[in-house]
């Protein structure tokens, strides 16, 4: 007999396994499809702990709870804290401003402290500097989570379960799957390229009015580029334009990306409530993680933790929402 | 008051639902703003769910259906059909965009498409320029609503070209116009109402600002401060001072 059952082994359902586990809980994860892999959203993220570039459009409860996560996964993997860099084409140079005025903590860069911080990008004239946030590589960390589980005799059993199927405490974190009324799905797709020439050491971000880019280094010259945001339920494979869009971006930021080779392209949806903030919704022993947006890595440590927190002391953090 | 296609609407201001940081906020900003209409882009919001095109009809207001992103006239046509399955309604705000940087209109396209979806049973808003000409056009083509620009789609610039405004507004004084896009501040709004047009239509203006909700607000404020001034009919521009006291009988101290 288990104390807590675990339904999905995405990045929220395997984070909140490990919380749990530290805590001393005996636990049984269950997932459809078994180990996390092509089939789950957490495969396809960027890795970004950036709390304070996404507090520019996110609640400001996603800066306050995702400054934790850098700590948090350190614990577990590979935890690169480089900062993050922003910059914007000389044209778009409103849009760096204004980012400026509304983000958090950083510094301003001219072009030579650009260049020293990322002398690959020598021809850009001015960015932003965010030193304290973070990124991980997101399929090493959920391989770091299942190892560290396994560590503990913790195995992801492939099955198939219901909440109702199971008697005790239940943690629901399948994503789409779970059947919550005011969850949707925002489509995001993406881009792996292989760039040998390239060094960049943190993820930079290109503000552009139409389309946002993201790059972040993976080593050995891997770039993953994202992402789309679009308001879609639609799990197609990557479309031509989105394709355009992501790689024009690369362009503009280094023209030798021209040459990269396309590793790989993805197209997921992230499970999202109304107000892009991720809860657990509590409904007698059934907690459901849920709703991480285009937060997973960021937020998964604070979710797992109120989780935690709810199902060992009845804490009712921010993120509780008890039905 | 002009009618849109028989609609008389509550307020002169049309919101646009795309790029709000959450559809949270966005339900709170309609709410702030008192808007009467809802733009919608069909293009990326199609797919299984639904669940986007559901919050903006539960905005419970009416829903105008857009082409944006439609670079060529049989681009927008089918886009307009599709809106027209998807959302139920006739109306379509017609987009054809005929330059990637400026997102200045096509007008070629723009006539094109326009006959062939008003000759479909289609309300057509066409997004146009100040031109007179392309004006009197898209009138022949059957539209009876016309949406000119104030200035290029998101960039906030406000009355670009206000002689060509106001020419334009004078030559057809029986079709309802809307001034959409490049709003960037309520002050804008108030001076396309003051300035005779029946409507404003604007998204970014609200959704780029540090607070939507605040300033979907303003706009709402600025619609109706707006909508009295030209009830009340303004003064209207002198070239000679001319003293609110009279200087007779004025006591010398």
């Amino acid at each position: 007999m288990h104390d807590i059952t675990i339904i999905g082994a995405g990045v929220a359902g395997l984070f909140a396994a490990y919380d749990l586990s530290l805590r001393g809980l005996t636990l049984r994860i269950l997932d459809r499809n078994g180990p996390p892999a092509a089939h789950g959203c957490s495969w396809w993220a960027g890795g970004m702990l950036a709390p304070y570039c996404e507090g520019v459009t996110a609640d400001p409860l996603i800066t306050r709870l995702g400054a934790e996560s850098a700590d948090a996964w350190a614990q577990v993997t590979q935890v690169t804290r480089r900062g993050t860099l922003v910059i914007a084409l000389d044209r778009d140079r409103a849009e760096l401003l204004r980012f400026a005025r509304r983000a958090g903590p950083h510094d301003p860069l001219d072009a030579s402290a650009l260049t020293a911080l990322e002398p690959d990008l020598a021809t850009h004239r001015q960015g932003l500097f965010f030193p304290s946030e973070a990124h991980l590589n997101p399929r090493r960390a959920l391989a770091d989570l299942v190892a560290a589980l396994q560590a503990r005799d913790i195995h992801i059993e492939q099955a198939t379960a219901e909440p109702d199927d199971i008697t005790g405490p239940v943690i629901d974190a399948r994503g789409m799957a779970s059947p919550l009324p005011d969850l949707r799905g925002v489509r995001g797709e993406m881009a792996v390229l292989h760039a040998p020439d390239i060094t960049l050491s943190r993820p930079v971000r290109l503000l552009h009015p139409r389309h946002p880019l993201y790059i972040v280094p993976r080593g050995n010259g891997i770039f993953m580029l994202g992402a789309t945001q679009i308001e879609s339920g639609a799990r197609h494979p990557i479309t031509a334009r989105a394709m355009l869009e992501l790689l024009s971006a690369a362009y503009a930021l280094d023209t030798r990306f021209a040459e990269s080779r396309v590793l790989e392209t993805g197209a997921d949806l992230r499970p999202a409530f109304p107000d892009n903030i991720p809860r657990v919704t509590v409904r007698g022993r059934v907690l459901r993680l849920n709703g991480l947006f285009r937060h997973g890595y960021l937020m998964a440590p604070a979710l797992a933790r109120q989780a935690a927190d709810y199902l060992t002391h009845q804490t009712r953090g921010e993120l509780i929402h008890e039905d | 008051m002009r009618d849109f296609y028989g609609v008389m609407l509550d307020s002169p201001l049309m919101l646009g639902t795309a790029q709000y940081p959450s559809p949270s906020v966005m339900q709170q900003a309609f709410a702030a703003s008192g808007a009467s209409v809802a733009t919608v882009s069909l293009r990326r919001e199609s797919g299984q769910g639904q669940a986007f095109g559901q919050m903006v009809r539960d905005l419970g207001i009416h829903i105008l259906p857009n082409t944006a992103g439609c670079h060529n006239a049989r681009e927008a046509i089918t886009t307009a059909q599709m809106a027209r399955e998807v959302f139920e309604t006739n109306w379509i705000k017609l987009e054809v965009i005929g330059h990637a940087d400026t997102l200045q209109p096509d007008p070629f396209g723009l006539l094109d498409a326009a006959e062939t979806l008003s000759a479909d049973g289609f309300d057509v808003f066409p997004y146009t320029t100040e031109d007179q000409v392309l004006a009197q056009r898209l009138i022949d083509a059957g539209c009876r609503v016309l949406m000119p620009w104030g200035a290029p789609i998101g960039s906030g610039m406000g009355l670009n070209n206000r002689y060509g405004l106001r020419t334009l507004r004078a030559a057809f004084p029986d079709i309802p116009m809307v001034i959409d896009a490049g709003l960037g501040l309520p002050s804008h709004a108030a001076d396309a109402l003051e300035m005779g047009f029946d409507a404003v239509l604007l998204n970014s203006a609200v959704t780029q600002a540090g607070d939507p909700v605040a300033m979907a607000r303003a706009f709402g404020l600025a619609v109706q401060a707006g909508t009295l001034a030209t009830q009340a009919d303004p003064m209207g521009v002198r070239d000679m001072g001319a003293p609110s006291t009279p200087l007779i009988g004025k006591a010398w101290l």
